[in-house]
């Protein structure tokens, strides 16, 4: 890393390519949704294209990847904590829909 | 530096622990972006809690969830075009992600003209985006969606649509303004008396965030 330019400096390139190739994942992910796609399939795809997007989004735009490692660490770990709270409500939301089919089936 | 020639001598983990634990500041960048990214964090934790209660009432609802390709498609050439302005809104909010990311790169490289009209071209398009939700909005308001019930299935799907939107949508319309502000000021030579355009940089962090946290809301709520 070099101190002597001011933040990030980096070839417009750079840029460019990844300008182009959100346009390409987010034409994927609409393609998903134009031809029906379903099931696994689906899901997995659109899951595939979101995590692609969004890293390349905070990797090359937001210059995540050349930011020190004190930094990164600090701001992509804490939304771990996520994963605990999504798969508690997931749990949660699949016992209330079981609970309210036995209530209707009573 | 001859810091950094040490610190990469020691290894990553080495680097990180020295960064924490020394008595220096801990975050070799300007106070601004690391208060742009704290704040930016937990803003990451806003919206995950707003996708994840529209997960939890999804998974919970006894009634058919409405299908957003239809509830979204357009009749447009005289065809119904599924989920066609979330694709238009998506693709002009990608858009402008590129021209914020060129604002950043010329200002670094002083060029003011280019920077002022690359950011005055990014709050267009985020300007242009919040129009078409307001007209989506309007479109569905006519149709009947509240946020206690719809015409097509669960009730839940109007109040996770209008919160989730609404609240991205109030991200978007606070961008425009910050970057009409900071267009000025670049155009003002405001951050030539102060030395830096890491300022610009800042701005951009929050802007590509909102691009960031539409990437989740198209997945999840319209794609699913």
């Amino acid at each position: 890393m070099s101190e002597a330019k001011e933040g990030q400096q980096h070839p417009l390139t750079v840029y460019l390519w990844i300008w182009l190739l959100l346009f390409v994942l987010s034409t994927f992910s609409y393609l998903v949704d134009y031809f029906h796609l379903q099931g696994y399939l689906r899901w997995s795809l659109i899951i595939t294209f979101m995590l692609l997007k969004a890293g390349f989004i905070v990797a090359i735009f937001m210059h995540m990847a050349w930011e020190r490692l004190a930094l990164k660490l600090a701001i992509l770990v804490p939304p771990l904590c996520l994963l605990i709270l999504i798969s508690f409500m997931a749990v949660e939301g699949g016992y209330t829909f079981l609970t309210r089919g036995t209530a209707f089936l009573r | 530096m001859a810091h950094d020639a040490q610190a990469a001598a020691l290894g990553p983990l080495q680097q990180v622990a020295g960064d924490f634990s020394a008595d220096k500041q801990a975050f070799t960048v300007p106070w601004g972006k690391a208060m742009m990214w704290i704040f930016l964090l937990s803003d990451t934790f806003i919206f995950s809690c707003f996708l994840t209660s529209y997960m939890n009432v999804r998974m919970s609802t006894m009634d058919t969830w409405p299908n957003p390709s239809q509830v979204f498609a357009l009749h447009l050439f005289g065809q119904d075009i599924p989920l066609i302005l979330i694709a238009i809104m998506t693709f002009v909010l990608i858009t402008s992600s590129g021209t914020m990311a060129l604002a950043v790169n010329y200002g670094y490289r002083r060029d003011k003209r280019r920077t002022m009209w690359l950011l005055v071209a990014t709050a267009v398009l985020g300007a242009t985006f919040v129009s078409m939700q307001a007209f989506e909005w309007t479109k569905l308001i006519m149709e009947g969606v509240r946020p206690w019930g719809n015409p097509w299935g669960a009730p839940q799907f109007g109040s996770s649509f209008f919160m989730i939107t609404g609240f991205h949508g109030c991200h978007v319309t606070a961008g425009v303004i910050y970057l009409l502000i900071t267009a000025k000021r670049v155009a003002s030579g405001f951050y030539d008396k102060k030395g830096t355009y890491e300022t610009v940089e800042v701005a951009g962090l929050y802007w590509h965030f909102v691009d960031l946290v539409w990437v989740f809301i198209f997945a999840f709520f319209y794609l699913w």
